[in-house]
């Protein structure tokens, strides 16, 4: 029986504090709790702050050269003085194929024979290079960085012997926010966003059906305590706990993988806030929904944590996907929030997005939390 | 006539299956899952750009400058956003997104072009990117490359210039179109293989302790290596057809060539997948509840993936966590998939990826049915 409105026993406040506590008692008597609560964490920042790079450097490339000259060597030095090679010499150019085919070089770069007397004819020398295509996109990396080398040495030619010409437009480029282009710079501030799904979302749904599965959620309405106050109870202490995540994350992207904070410490905790709410509103929904661990467990998964990692642009770039997946996206809430957490890291308090994403993060929390309340009372009553 | 000891674990693979199959939920986890994995990883995961929002700030007048503007206009790969009239406009089309890229040709962009012909006078172009994702970043520099170095080939030829002493002849090998689609579909049958084997083989114990139906198998005849067989069997064959779904669909659906032995891969994906039932079973021995068992399948899957070299390679990783990485099946399976789909490799070339996930599997169910007995009696 639950109690009537009119008659609480107790106030308000008392009750929520008690169900909080509840809460807590139970996070941490569970060690699978707080195994998801603070060693998955920390277990996933690691893994992927230290496991996850897009950085190739010191690609291992074999270099071929048939006749060894001054001008081959010249070429050659300009290969060696990039960290972006590893030089490895290949005698033939069959032994470099069986290396490349092998896999332990990249890259093949080949020098031939008449190559310091085509230098000085009016079509030029080719210099041969064959990538290894299987990874593209460590292909067109290494492309990129052999492109480079290139240019810098026919500059240099260029400024040391009057004859030659140089290329008419010399690109310049001027790289903002990252600009040694550091992978982890991107890469961490996006894993506070996946950290934090995982505390919001995947923890809350298992918890939540956990006391559907056992019935103890009706135990808990027999009690004086209302149905939005067991929510309510749910919804600060996991707010806590994820907040203790976020600070975790962000103390370590700071301090460990020396990632620039470059924007408003207390913006990045009201965004935070904001994204940690939709994120406890996804997990109950799913919970009330499912209320079954081991479907909920799936959902949450398939559902909040493949799409944070896939379709927020956390790695991926979302303008490049396919217009039916972009639309997918929109419904990402990770997507919003990792856009604000790149931003706020390496450019700053750029208001023109983090309010626009900010407002489709309060839209989403609303949405699921409201979702949620009205789902429990209507199956409960 | 089969010997007692086949017949039984025969039936409690059946059983095995009808408990898998029968209930919906579970049918649903993996049918639903690995489905949507594979469309969406399939079509979302690239490293391609494609409508590269950019905008020019000219500062030039010249002629020659619009041509080059019209190169970048005409590019597939870039999408025209803004024309700035000055320098203040470029950071607030940068900070909000609007655009990656700006390229700002100077003032005396043309003048130094036309007073360098056959004199060493370069005309600076000047591109100002945003790095906040530093791979987009370098892909959309290269690209901005090409096209200037096609510009300047073409400004040479046009005037009968001798054209640079040197120059590169690229080639790409099994790729040639350099399409990361290509390396990621077929790394995405590893991947979803991993993930049902494993699940299905941690939960199936765990849900039997759980219940307590474990404790009524153990007074049937079945011995417990009996047991572990039957446990072991149903995640083996599923991830066995869940493959060859995946591996049609990658062939057939996203037209990844498929050059290399078909023997060689299904003997790869077999080991893989002893691996697999072998870590899984470890899980399933230490988990008392399902979900302990779903977070220990977690735990090890996602490690797994991240360290396989399926998304970002290996060779990009600290030398620590590169020696880490050779316990992971995963990894090995990663270069079977990429060599025999792409590479067109066979038995031959493929030997170094065999025995490393032969031992892991053997080493994981060793591990397994010790700790079983250890912990059943």
């Amino acid at each position: 029986m639950r109690h009537s409105d009119n008659t609480p026993r107790g106030n308000s406040t008392m009750r929520l504090k008690a169900l909080v506590r509840k809460e807590f008692l139970q996070i941490v008597r569970d060690p699978s709790s707080i195994a998801i609560a603070f060693l998955m964490p920390l277990f996933l920042l690691l893994l992927f702050g230290y496991g996850v790079s897009l950085d190739a450097d010191h690609v291992p490339i074999a270099f071929v050269t048939e006749q060894p000259s001054a001008d081959t060597r010249d070429f050659e030095a300009s290969l060696l003085g990039s960290h972006y090679f590893a030089v490895i010499h290949a005698h033939s150019m069959t032994e470099a194929e069986q290396a490349l085919r092998e896999g332990t070089v990249n890259a093949v770069v080949r020098l031939r024979a008449n190559f310091g007397e085509r230098l000085r004819r009016p079509d030029g020398a080719p210099i041969q290079v064959i990538v290894n295509g299987v990874d593209a996109n460590t292909a067109r990396l290494t492309l990129g960085y052999l492109e480079g080398a290139w240019g810098n040495w026919l500059t240099r030619r260029a400024d040391s012997n009057a004859k030659e010409l140089n290329t008419p437009v010399r690109m310049e480029q001027r790289i903002w926010f990252n600009s040694e282009l550091k992978s982890r710079n991107f890469l961490v501030p996006g894993l506070v966003a996946i950290i934090m799904t995982l505390i919001g979302a995947l923890l809350t749904a298992l918890v939540m059906a956990r006391e559907w599965e056992r019935g103890t959620l009706e135990a808990l309405l027999v009690t004086p305590a209302t149905m939005s106050e067991i929510l309510l109870g749910k919804i600060v202490a996991y707010f806590i706990l994820g907040t203790g995540g976020m600070l975790m994350t962000v103390g370590l992207a700071v301090w460990l993988f020396g990632v620039p904070m470059r924007g408003s410490f207390w913006l990045l905790w009201a965004c935070a806030s904001l994204f940690l709410l939709a994120a406890l509103g996804m997990g109950l929904t799913i919970s009330t929904l499912a209320r079954n661990q081991f479907v909920a467990g799936q959902i949450a998964i398939v559902g909040t944590f493949l799409p944070a990692f896939l379709l927020s642009g956390f790695i991926f770039d979302i303008e490049s996907m396919p217009a039916a997946v972009q639309a997918i996206t929109h419904v990402v809430v990770a997507r919003y929030f990792v856009s604000i957490v790149q931003t706020l890291f390496l450019a700053g308090d750029v208001w023109t997005v983090v309010l626009p994403n900010a407002l489709a993060l309060v839209l989403m929390a609303t949405l699921f939390l409201g979702v949620t309340w009205r789902k429990s009372r209507k199956r409960l009553e | 006539m089969l010997s007692p000891a086949l017949t039984r674990i025969i039936a409690l693979i059946v059983k095995e299956f009808l408990a898998l199959l029968k209930d919906p939920k579970s049918r649903s986890v993996l049918i639903g899952p690995p489905f949507i994995q594979l469309i969406v990883f399939g079509y979302a995961a690239t490293f391609e750009l494609k409508d590269i929002p950019y905008a020019v700030y000219n500062e030039d007048r010249g002629a020659i400058s619009r041509t080059l503007e019209a190169e970048f206009a005409g590019a597939p790969t870039f999408r025209h956003v803004a024309t700035l009239s000055s320098e203040a406009e470029m950071a607030p089309l940068i900070d909000s997104r609007k655009v990656l890229l700006v390229i700002h040709i100077g003032q005396r962009f043309s003048d130094r072009l036309l007073s360098g012909e056959n004199t060493q006078v370069q005309a600076p172009l000047q591109v100002i990117i945003d790095g906040r994702n530093s791979n987009t970043a370098m892909v959309a520099m290269n690209y901005v490359r090409s096209i200037v170095d096609q510009f300047n080939r073409q400004w040479m030829q046009e005037r009968g210039q001798p054209g640079m002493p040197a120059h590169l002849e690229s080639r790409a090998w099994f790729n040639p179109n350099l399409e990361s689609r290509w390396f990621f579909v077929p790394g995405i049958i590893g991947m979803l293989a991993l993930i049902t084997t494993i699940l299905v083989t941690a939960m199936t114990v765990a849900r039997e302790r759980e219940q307590g139906t474990f404790d009524q198998l153990l007074v049937t005849p079945l011995r417990p290596a009996e047991i572990l067989l039957g446990k072991t069997l149903p995640g083996f064959l599923i991830g066995m057809v869940q493959g060859t779904v995946i591996l049609l669909i990658v062939t057939l659906w996203f037209k990844v060539p498929l050059l290399g032995s078909l023997p060689a891969l299904y003997c790869g994906l077999a080991l893989f997948l002893l691996s697999g039932v072998g870590v899984g079973l470890l899980i399933s021995s230490l988990a008392v509840t399902q979900q302990q068992g779903l977070l220990g399948a977690f735990m090890f899957v996602v490690p797994a993936i991240t360290l396989s070299g399926f998304a970002t390679p290996i060779a990009n990783m600290p030398p620590i966590v590169q020696a880490i990485t050779r316990i992971d099946p995963l990894r090995y399976f990663m270069v079977i998939l990429r060599k025999v789909f792409l590479e067109g490799a066979g038995f031959d070339v493929l030997a170094h990826q065999l025995w490393p996930m032969a031992l892991i599997g053997t080493t994981a169910l060793a591990l397994a049915s010790w700790l079983f007995r250890h912990r059943m009696y």
